[in-house]
């Protein structure tokens, strides 16, 4: 450590990354002052940073999903506005390589992934009619981790270097002998911190689902977004042990120097490409499914039906979970495994459309009959099908092993998985916000703005990626940082920026929507304002923290609408309240993020010793944990009671607390 | 409400109508020049009409739901019947879709296998090899049998099959000339192939689509088409009045530049072919320091510096070559 090189430690000479660099430290220092002022210490500490409340890690995860939102979306304005015209200055191609590579990480990670795993972990438990998940402490872990990944990866473009070699991270260019500065350290070991709370996640709600079901509550009794939530946790669970050891395998390489990826050597950087698309791919369905359980629930509950076709959707669900494992070559058909390899991977990659177009006409089913009701939430619910439709079939024909020999690479691959993932990811975690928004604050979040938000968000989304597709077929690759006016790209691709700022003025809509809705909303709204069909709506909004003063009894699918149906269950005695058993508090979980995170910093810069030191701390934290015999708390039954009558007696409310 | 659904119904047909459109404009890909890029182009057509039926059935379907089951001031007072589900629609739409992958799985695999081949029809003639190597950020066209070597561009007899063998000197690549043939990877100590045939004299642009760093952009070559008798005539030209090869200047070509066109009377596969698996490696991370924080780096046992620099220790060579980076980069290709 003694040879520290200052002068490459933050990154200077470029005005943007100095803007950059002002505003966070500004940043951060309102938020410390304003803590202090506002004399919120104890209380941050003690509500949020601590708690091991599902609903209030589900919160933490959507806070922090938005916050990379914008970052990632900072990142795309500036590459859509570096193409918008034909050789522009405006990024050099080091820096736009840096930002292409954190847009898609950040997005995928550190966007999708925490925002549908924030709306799981504040949804599933009251779904399944539960008061925690399995393992709470461990799910703060969780949280703290992905956090701690997350900001690691984050303070990359300031201190040390961006990752420049694409999310995708191919190697030999990913490795130390085509990238030596560190930047890429900061891929291998972020992601490597996050991905453990990711693969802890996907472990605590395969136990929850599976063990912690209210009474009645069978397999096919469950709600959609619970089956969608348990078949994703599989996948994480048979999915990210490999992108670890593929992690590990290339902090080998670029910190020890050994040739698993290397040109050198005997390395393959076809290893990496397999072993990165063999988790790469799933991971699509990791947040693709849960979305699709999202859409499920809404457009169930705003065309007053009963979902389609439940059983043939759980078993579509399963069906793509199996195939995404077994997809993963075409992602380079071009790599030369030969026909029959390719054959093979087209296969089974268009047998996905199968299921995938059975849940479409399942939900077009649902809608048939019903009557719909255009709310904010039904709306991001109805822009998906055909939207994802198009991301579908393009899907399809991408999926043709000799076609996609003109597609690779191209812009058309990009808008088509952009076609994907934002109706099918970011549309999703739209609806669930505006519909499970209420069971989380209180408050609904405006309609009228909600409006707003969804136009421009979703005219913006078409206009700036359906140019896409034409410029891919035109010869025009992705990640390339600029283009001749010879070309004949340049009105596409304005037209794409264009509407890239249209989607922007959305998203920008969605975030005043936020801070409207907070000070100014309505407060005095039932526990069930959509009229809704799951367990969810069952209980107080906000949701008081042990969820439910009795555990509901599940009779039949839709548990909460055949209750109300029949009048039965919407009540509540005093003489069936009993004492809950509650989990404890713990800081445990944030120091470790600390810890995670100071180890990985000083594993990214190569400084050894520190890393080995500060990594003891790991050490420490288990062993304390492992004598940690803190049982948890009871709630009172005196307290239970004051808080049902409470909310239970209000005015308009279904459930009534009968003393 | 109903303005909403309106605009909503006007967005998304204006959808499939694009998509349309897709195959009647001037783009590359569906302006093949050669049997290769034609029989994809084939398949992607009749891909694109099956695709164009689902849009068109979903995007009815979708429409006409929506608008007539639509929550309205007069249908207030209905409620929805309850329904699990119906076997039969189940049946029918799990089996139609199943035909469409048949109907797209059956040429998909025809055309894989094709293009592996010799395309039909140009059997008999005895194909032209062309050894390419990608290096950082340029394209080495290498003429084993004509023994000469072109930098960025590469001259082809028309209707004569071409055989690109494609490695590469270091990062991973892609091969791709839109307007005759898909693409391929190019990877280091191994060998990839394409196979191609230009039916018209005339110039087409080749590319890197697989992004390799700084220099990315801008690694095109052109792919020149001509008669016969211009391809002979042009390998005498070569013969008679281009440079010689040298294995130095040869290293100072797969430094990471960017180059303009180069043309040689002979070929670096006399000393090195990079497709071989024991092939040396051409790496030299010292001249890939420019941005952000400098981590180490690790000597090679076979690398090609090795034989001629055993005296110099790797940290020395460290330090010096640590400010002169910024003539390595790949921002200035437009001067090219």
């Amino acid at each position: 450590m003694g040879n520290i090189k200052w002068d490459e430690f933050f990154i200077t000479g470029d005005p943007l990354i100095l803007g950059a660099q002002v505003s966070i430290a500004l940043t951060m220092l309102g938020v410390l002052f304003g803590l202090t002022y506002l004399k919120k210490w104890k209380w941050i500490w003690r509500e949020w940073i601590t708690t091991v409340d599902h609903k209030r890690i589900g919160i933490m995860y959507i806070i922090a999903a938005i916050l990379m939102f914008f970052r990632g979306g900072i990142d795309g304005l500036l590459m859509k506005a570096q193409t918008s015209r034909p050789e522009m200055g405006l990024l050099s191609s080091q820096h736009y390589n840096e930002i292409f590579t954190t847009h898609g990480v950040i997005m995928i990670l550190f966007m999708a992934m925490p925002f549908l795993i924030g709306l799981m972990n504040v949804v599933i438990p009251l779904q399944i009619g539960a008061r925690d998940v399995a393992f709470p402490q461990l799910n703060a872990l969780s949280f703290w981790l992905f956090f701690s990944g997350a900001m690691l990866f984050n303070i990359s473009f300031v201190i040390g270097g961006s990752p420049d070699a694409g999310w995708t991270s191919y190697f030999p260019l990913a490795g130390k002998e085509f990238s030596p500065s560190i930047a890429n350290n900061y891929y291998a070991i972020a992601l490597q911190i996050a991905g453990i709370g990711t693969l802890m996640t996907g472990i605590n709600f395969i136990v929850t689902i599976l063990k912690m079901r209210t009474k009645g509550m069978t397999l096919m009794r469950m709600p959609m977004f619970t089956w969608t939530a348990l078949v994703t946790s599989g996948i994480i669970v048979a999915a990210f042990p490999i992108f670890t050891v593929a992690l590990a395998l290339m902090k080998f390489d670029r910190l020890f120097g050994t040739h698993f990826f290397t040109v050198s050597s005997g390395g393959s950087d076809m290893l990496w490409a397999n072993l990165f698309w063999l988790w790469g791919h799933p991971e699509v369905y990791i947040v693709a499914l849960p979305a699709f359980g999202i859409f499920s629930e809404v457009i169930a509950t705003f065309s007053r039906k009963q979902l389609f076709g439940y059983k043939s959707m759980v078993y579509a669900t399963v069906g793509i979970a199996l195939l995404s494992m077994v997809v993963w070559v075409h992602h380079f058909y071009t790599m030369g495994s030969g026909p029959g390899v390719n054959s093979f991977f087209s296969l089974t990659t268009m047998l996905i459309a199968v299921p995938t177009g059975i849940k479409i006409f399942n939900w077009l089913f649902t809608m048939r009959k019903g009557r719909i009701k255009l709310s904010s939430a039904m709306l991001w619910a109805l822009a998906f099908i055909p939207t994802f439709t198009i991301g579908g079939v393009t899907g399809v024909m991408l999926a043709m092993g000799a076609a996609d020999f003109q597609y690779h690479n191209t812009l058309f691959l990009v808008a088509h998985f952009h076609y994907v993932l934002i109706p099918g990811v970011v549309f999703a975690v739209f609806a669930g916000l505006y519909y499970w928004w209420p069971k989380m604050f209180g408050h609904m979040l405006n309609e009228r703005l909600g409006k707003w938000h969804f136009w421009l968000f979703n005219i913006g989304f078409n206009v700036t990626f359906m140019p896409m597709f034409f410029l891919g077929l035109n010869g025009a690759v992705r990640r390339s940082y600029t283009y001749s006016a010879e070309s004949g790209f340049a009105p596409l691709f304005l037209l794409s920026a264009i509407g890239s700022v249209i989607l922007a003025a959305g998203f920008a809509v969605f975030c005043y929507n936020i801070y409207w809705s907070i000070r100014y909303a309505d407060r005095n709204i039932s526990s069930d304002p959509w009229d809704a069909r799951t367990l969810e709506w069952a209980t107080a909004s906000p949701v008081q923290h042990y969820n439910f003063a009795k555990l509901p009894e599940v009779k039949s699918f839709d548990a909460f609408w055949q209750m109300k149906k029949n009048n039965e269950g919407l009540t509540l005695k005093d003489s069936e309240i009993e004492e809950i058993h509650m989990p404890s508090n713990s800081g445990q979980p944030f120091m470790m993020c600390v810890i995670f995170g100071v180890v990985g910093f000083f594993l990214v810069f190569e400084w050894f010793i520190p890393a080995a030191i500060a990594s003891v701390g790991i050490i420490v934290g288990l062993i304390y944990r492992s004598f940690d015999y803190n049982d948890g708390y009871h709630i009172p039954v005196e307290e239970i009671s004051k808080t049902e009558s409470t909310w239970r007696n209000e005015k308009g409310e279904v459930h009534k607390h009968v003393g | 409400m109903l303005k909403y659904i309106k605009l909503f119904v006007a967005l998304f047909a204006v959808i499939p109508v694009l998509l349309l459109t897709g195959c009647e404009t001037n783009m590359v890909v569906f302006e093949p020049q050669g049997p290769v890029a034609r029989s994809i182009m084939e398949l992607i057509n009749w891909s694109l009409m099956w695709m164009l039926l689902v849009v068109v059935v979903v995007f009815a379907m979708f429409g006409f739901i929506v608008w007539k089951y639509r929550e309205r001031k007069e249908n207030m007072n209905y409620e929805p019947p309850e329904e699990h589900g119906n076997t039969l629609f189940e049946i029918i739409w799990t089996a139609i879709p199943i035909l469409i992958v048949i109907a797209l799985i059956i040429p998909t695999v025809k055309t894989l296998y094709a293009l592996e081949e010799v395309p039909e029809g140009y059997e008999n003639e005895e194909p032209l090899t062309v050894h390419v190597t990608a290096a950082d950020w340029k394209w080495i066209f290498s003429y084993p049998e004509q023994g000469i070597e072109t930098v960025n561009y590469v001259n082809i007899p028309e209707d004569r099959p071409v055989n690109f063998k494609l490695t590469s000197a270091g990062t991973m690549q892609s091969f791709w000339v839109p307007a005759l043939a898909g693409q391929k990877y190019a990877m280091a100590k191994m060998e990839t192939q394409l196979i191609l045939v230009a039916e018209n004299p005339g110039s087409y642009v080749g590319k890197n689509s697989n992004f390799n760093g700084r220099g990315y952009t801008g690694m095109e070559f052109e792919v020149l088409a001509q008669t016969q008798q211009d391809f002979n005539q042009w390998i005498a030209d070569v013969k008679n009045t281009a440079p010689v090869l040298t294995e130095e200047k040869y290293e100072e070509m797969l430094k990471p530049t960017h180059l303009g066109r180069l043309t040689f009377k002979n070929t670096h596969l006399a000393w090195v072919n990079h497709a071989d698996e024991d092939a040396q490696t051409y790496t030299n991370p010292e001249l890939y320091r420019y941005n952000g924080y400098q981590g180490k780096t690790f000597e090679e046992e076979d690398n090609y510096m090795n034989e001629n620099s055993e005296t110099e220790s790797g940290d020395h060579h460290h330090e010096e070559n640590h400010d002169d980076h910024g003539n390595h980069g790949g921002d200035d290709h437009g001067q090219h």
